[in-house]
């Protein structure tokens, strides 16, 4: 069995090279620029570098609408989450543009990046587009918070990259035509992935060991971008999974890299973007554990392994986990399904629980967190984002 | 929107007997209709069949020069 085909059938490079990335260049100087903050800088680079497969850029109308609507594109590949560039009425009248012109995208401090060849320019209704994609309006939830702060506009159309957008912790950022050759040569021919945003306590570790027992390597995957408050620093998770992987991992079947990327917080549907973008890195199988990408109590515990009943063509299979527990009398960490012992011997995996014992300045006991793994958090005084 | 989306489907003939094969295959599966079926069946071979882009050696080694650098490869 091969690595999958990426989502499409075809992996995306939309990364000017040679003599046509001097002539973007140039061009690019001529035109009429738009600066991106950093989750759209995110996203063009996610394009560009083909995370994003089938994508070529920006979601124009008709692709935006049946994602909305049908959770998938115009030409019904399963796609769940509308990838969007936003922008103001002022801002439009201020760059005089049409549909047809193409634009220069800069990064923040106005550094030519990419050319964007705009197709589409349409408006939209931000409760539909809430009410869809987050199953809420409620503008407490944080990504439906941020739809709320969106430009009044969309603009659609395929990008092309000359310029480098340097991820955060590049040593970490590998593109899904470097995991493929990883992969490759580790002989890896089934992969599951592992998305978090989390410094792992022994559940994490548990259900990546699980998986690791029927394929040959799990490739895990941290969110690296904007979050909300509460959650773990991004420095933190990584620092954690070095310790945990270089302690309790063996090298040949465990790879971590990073998925620079905003968090939506849009339970299950971002539980099949989620899965898409480990189908592109090459992963056969995708880890999808209780309230997978959720915030709050928006989302029932299992939604999100649910919805992939949705896709019976996705192309990467979902492995679905309950909450692992560690069981005093077991004495070892199980889940309803292998563990006969009643509530009192059960210690959970609650992270609002860790979280209230790191600010505390307490250490996590080892039933809960690796030793090595809680000394590293321990390293900030504040490991969350404020 | 409508409009725009019956061009982007196209009607395809297929054996009344192979249709209902297939209504009676897909009873209990996660598809729901014959042609959500049928489709992706079609763009499983068709994909099957399509080159891979081609992936020269030399940006192989490139691939591999940067893993190396980082670690990920010995
Ligand atoms: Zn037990």
């Amino acid at each position: 069995m091969p690595l999958p085909k990426p989502h499409g059938g075809r992996l995306v490079n939309r990364t000017l090279s040679c003599e046509r990335r001097e002539a973007a260049e140039k061009e690019a100087k001529e035109l009429p620029r738009l600066k991106l903050r950093e989750e759209l800088l995110s996203d063009l680079r996610n394009i560009a570098h083909g995370i994003y497969s089938p994508l070529e850029g920006f979601l124009c109308q008709d692709d935006f609408e049946n994602v909305l609507f049908e959770k998938r594109l115009a030409d019904d590949t399963p796609w769940t989450i509308p990838i969007i560039l936003d922008i103001s009425h002022e801002e439009r009248e201020r760059l005089e543009l049409q549909e047809g012109d193409t634009l220069t995208l800069c990064d923040g401090s106005g550094r030519e990046i990419a050319l964007m060849h705009v197709e589409s320019i349409y408006s939209y209704n931000k409760e539909e587009f809430a009410e869809k994609v987050f199953l809420t309006t409620d503008k407490a939830h944080p990504g439906v918070a941020k739809v709320y702060e969106l430009g009044e506009l969309l603009l659609g159309g395929e990008i092309e990259m000359f310029g480098e957008v340097e991820p955060p912790f590049s040593r970490f950022y590998l593109r899904p035509v470097e995991t493929r050759v990883l992969f490759k040569e580790r002989g890896w021919r089934t992969v599951a992935g592992f998305q978090t945003r989390n410094v792992p306590h022994l559940g994490h570790e548990y259900v990546q060991k699980t998986a690791l027992t029927f394929v040959d390597g799990i490739f895990i995957n941290p969110v690296i971008g904007k979050k909300k408050s509460g959650d773990f620093k991004d420095e933190v998770i990584l620092a954690a999974y070095e310790t945990l992987l270089c302690n309790y991992y063996l090298k040949e079947n465990a790879v971590m890299s990073i998925l620079p990327m905003e968090m939506r917080y849009a339970g299950p549907r971002e539980a099949i973007h989620h899965a898409i973008i480990r189908k592109n890195f090459g992963c056969t199988h995708f880890i999808v554990g209780r309230d997978h990408a959720g915030v709050g109590s928006y989302y029932s515990p299992y939604a999100a392994q649910e919805i992939f009943s949705e896709f019976p063509d996705l192309g990467i299979v979902p492995v679905f986990f309950k909450s692992f527990f560690y069981c005093r009398k077991c004495m070892t960490v199980v889940n309803e399904k292998i563990c006969p012992h009643g509530e009192e011997f059960r210690i959970s995996f609650s992270g609002t629980k860790i979280r209230e014992m790191l600010l505390r300045g307490e250490v996590p006991p080892p039933e809960i967190m690796r030793p090595e793994v809680a000394e590293v958090v321990k390293r900030w005084e504040n490991p969350f984002v404020s | 929107m409508g409009e725009e989306k019956e061009e982007k489907f196209k009607t395809i003939t297929i054996p009344a007997s192979l249709f209902k094969k297939i209504e009676e295959r897909i009873k209990g599966t996660e598809f729901t209709s014959v042609a959500s079926y049928v489709t992706y069946v079609l763009r499983e071979v068709v994909e099957e069949e399509e080159e891979e882009v081609p992936f020269s050696e030399e940006d192989e080694e490139k691939v591999k020069e940067r893993l190396k650098a980082l670690g990920y490869l010995d």
